[in-house]
C-alpha cells in the first residue's frame, strides 16, 4: 500500500488545505450548522477532495460539498453508479475524505439500509465508537428515476434512518446523454433527437418528489445548489429526522444541457425564478411548505418569470425558441403554471 | 519464471488507496480565474461554489490554487463584485 502525505498548501500554519475526515473514537460530535461563510471556511473542510475528474462546470461537486458542510458528525457515504461514482474513484484514487462505498447501479438504497442496519447492531453490542453514524446516499437521476427506484422504494417502505440526495441533471449523462425517466418534455438527448418528426422526448418527467411523498416518509424536499443555504438547512433536517429521507435536487450538466460551464448555478436559480423547479418540503407534520425564492414568488406573483428565461440558457432547448415552435413553449408554459398552481393549492404557507 | 508482483501484492476488492489530490487536474484549463484584491470583498461565496475545491481561504485572502483550477468560470459569473476575471492560458 503507498501511503501518501497531504500536499503542502496550508490554510492556516500547520493546517492542510485538504484533509480527511478522522473522528477519535468516544468523542462525542455534534457539528453545528454555520451559515457564516468565513466561520465556515476556517473550520470545515468539504468532504470531497480536489482532483476528481468531473466535468469543468459541473454541479455535482457543489451539491456533494454543500451537502458536506451540513453533515453533523462521523457518516458513510454511498453513491449509486453515476459520474459522481465514476469520476471522483477512477482506481487508484478517490476523492472522498469520508468512508464511501459503491455497490451496484441500483442498490444504492439496499447498500445503505444494510449499513444503517450494520450500525445499529454494532451500537447494541457496544462495538461502534460514536454516538450516531449518518447514512448519506448520493445517486443521479439515472440510478433514482429509472434503475434504483424499487431499491429506493423498498428501503422507503422499511424505515432504514438514511439521507437519501438525489442530483438530477436530467439524463444519463455519464455515458453521453440519453434519455432518462427524468429528462423533462421536449428536450433534446442523443436518443429523443429533434428533427422534422420529434421535437426531442415527448414524455413527461417523472415526479419523484411527489412519489417520495406518497411513500409517507418523514422528509421529502427539493433543492437546488444555487440556494446554499436552503439546501444545507434541508440536508441538515434530512439527517436529523429519524427515518429515510429524500432531496431531489437540480444539477445542471453543461455537457448535456449545452450551456457555458459558467452558468451552471444561474441556469438552476433560474429553474426555480420560472417556477419550473419550486423548492419546497414536505413533513407528515406540516404538510407541503414552500422555502426561500420559491416562499417569495408565492408572495408577490410579479417575481414570476416566463419559461423561455429557462430554455433560452440551454442548448437542448434551442429549437423550442424557434417561430414555427411557440406553440410547443406555449405548452410547456401551461403545464409549468399548472403544477405551480396546483402546489401553491396544497403549501400550507401559501397566501390565499 | 518471472519476478513480477503476483496476485497477493494487489489491493483488495478495488479499493482506492491514493488520495486524488496526487491527480492534479489544473492542466484542463484554457481559462484562468484572477482574483482583483482592491474589490474583493471576502464574501467567499466562490470558495463556496467552487466545484474543485481550488479556491482556499489562507486566513486573510482566498486564494485559487491553480494546480486543480478546471477554469469553468463559476466563480468569476458568481463573484457579486466581479472581482475575479478570467484570462486566456496562453
Amino acid at each position: 500500500m503507498v501511503v501518501k502525505t497531504l500536499p503542502e498548501f496550508p490554510v492556516k500554519k500547520g493546517e492542510p488545505a485538504y484533509k480527511l475526515w478522522l473522528f477519535e473514537p468516544g468523542q462525542k460530535v455534534e457539528m453545528p450548522l454555520v451559515f457564516n461563510l468565513r466561520q465556515l471556511a476556517e473550520t470545515r473542510r468539504p468532504a470531497l477532495l480536489p482532483g476528481h475528474r468531473l466535468c469543468a462546470g459541473c454541479a455535482a461537486p457543489i451539491v456533494v460539498k454543500l451537502a458536506s458542510f451540513a453533515f453533523r458528525g462521523p457518516t458513510i457515504v454511498v453513491t449509486a453508479t453515476g459520474c459522481l461514482e465514476v469520476s471522483t474513484t477512477i482506481f487508484p484514487y478517490t476523492s472522498w475524505a469520508v468512508p464511501w462505498i459503491h455497490n451496484a447501479f441500483e442498490n444504492a438504497a439496499a447498500t445503505a439500509s444494510g449499513i444503517v442496519a450494520a450500525v445499529e447492531a454494532m451500537k447494541k453490542t457496544g462495538r461502534l465508537p460514536y454516538e450516531h453514524v449518518d447514512v448519506v446516499v448520493f445517486a443521479g437521476d439515472g440510478g433514482t428515476f429509472d434503475i434504483g427506484f424499487q431499491a429506493l422504494s423498498g428501503a422507503a417502505e422499511r424505515g432504514h434512518d438514511f439521507l437519501y440526495i438525489l442530483y438530477d441533471n436530467e439524463a444519463y449523462m455519464n455515458t453521453g446523454i440519453q434519455r432518462s425517466g427524468g429528462t423533462p418534455k421536449y428536450a433534446w438527448t442523443t436518443t429523443s433527437p429533434v428533427g422534422s418528426v420529434l421535437p426531442g422526448k415527448m414524455e413527461n418527467k417523472k415526479p419523484i418528489a411527489e412519489i417520495m411523498v406518497a411513500h409517507r416518509i418523514p422528509y421529502v424536499a427539493t433543492a437546488t445548489p444555487a440556494h446554499w443555504m436552503d439546501f444545507m438547512k434541508k440536508v441538515r433536517k434530512g439527517i436529523e429526522v429519524k427515518g429515510p429521507a429524500f432531496i431531489h435536487a437540480l444539477s445542471s450538466c453543461d455537457r448535456g444541457w449545452r450551456h457555458d460551464t459558467a452558468l451552471t448555478l444561474e441556469v438552476t436559480r433560474r429553474a426555480v425564478d420560472t417556477c419550473y423547479f419550486p423548492l419546497w418540503e414536505w413533513t407528515p407534520e406540516t404538510g407541503y411548505l414552500l422555502t426561500d425564492r420559491s416562499l417569495a414568488i408565492a408572495r408577490n406573483p410579479k417575481l414570476k418569470q416566463p419559461i423561455e428565461k429557462y430554455l433560452e440558457l440551454q442548448g437542448r432547448f434551442r429549437h423550442l425558441l424557434k417561430p414555427e415552435n411557440k406553440h410547443l413553449v406555449k405548452e410547456l408554459q401551461e403545464l409549468v403554471d399548472a403544477a405551480w398552481e396546483e402546489l401553491l393549492r396544497k403549501a400550507s404557507n401559501a397566501p390565499r | 519464471m518471472s519476478q513480477q508482483a503476483g496476485w497477493r501484492s494487489l489491493p483488495k476488492a478495488g479499493v482506492a488507496f491514493r488520495l486524488s489530490t496526487d491527480y492534479k487536474t489544473g492542466d484542463w484549463r484554457a481559462l484562468k480565474p484572477v482574483i482583483d484584491y482592491n474589490k474583493c470583498t471576502k464574501c467567499m461565496l466562490c470558495w463556496l461554489f467552487c466545484p474543485d475545491m481550488a479556491i482556499v481561504w489562507d486566513g486573510e485572502n482566498v486564494v485559487v490554487n491553480y494546480d486543480y483550477c478546471k477554469g469553468c468560470g463559476i466563480c468569476a459569473n458568481e463573484c457579486p463584485v466581479k472581482a475575479i476575471s478570467m484570462v486566456p492560458e496562453f
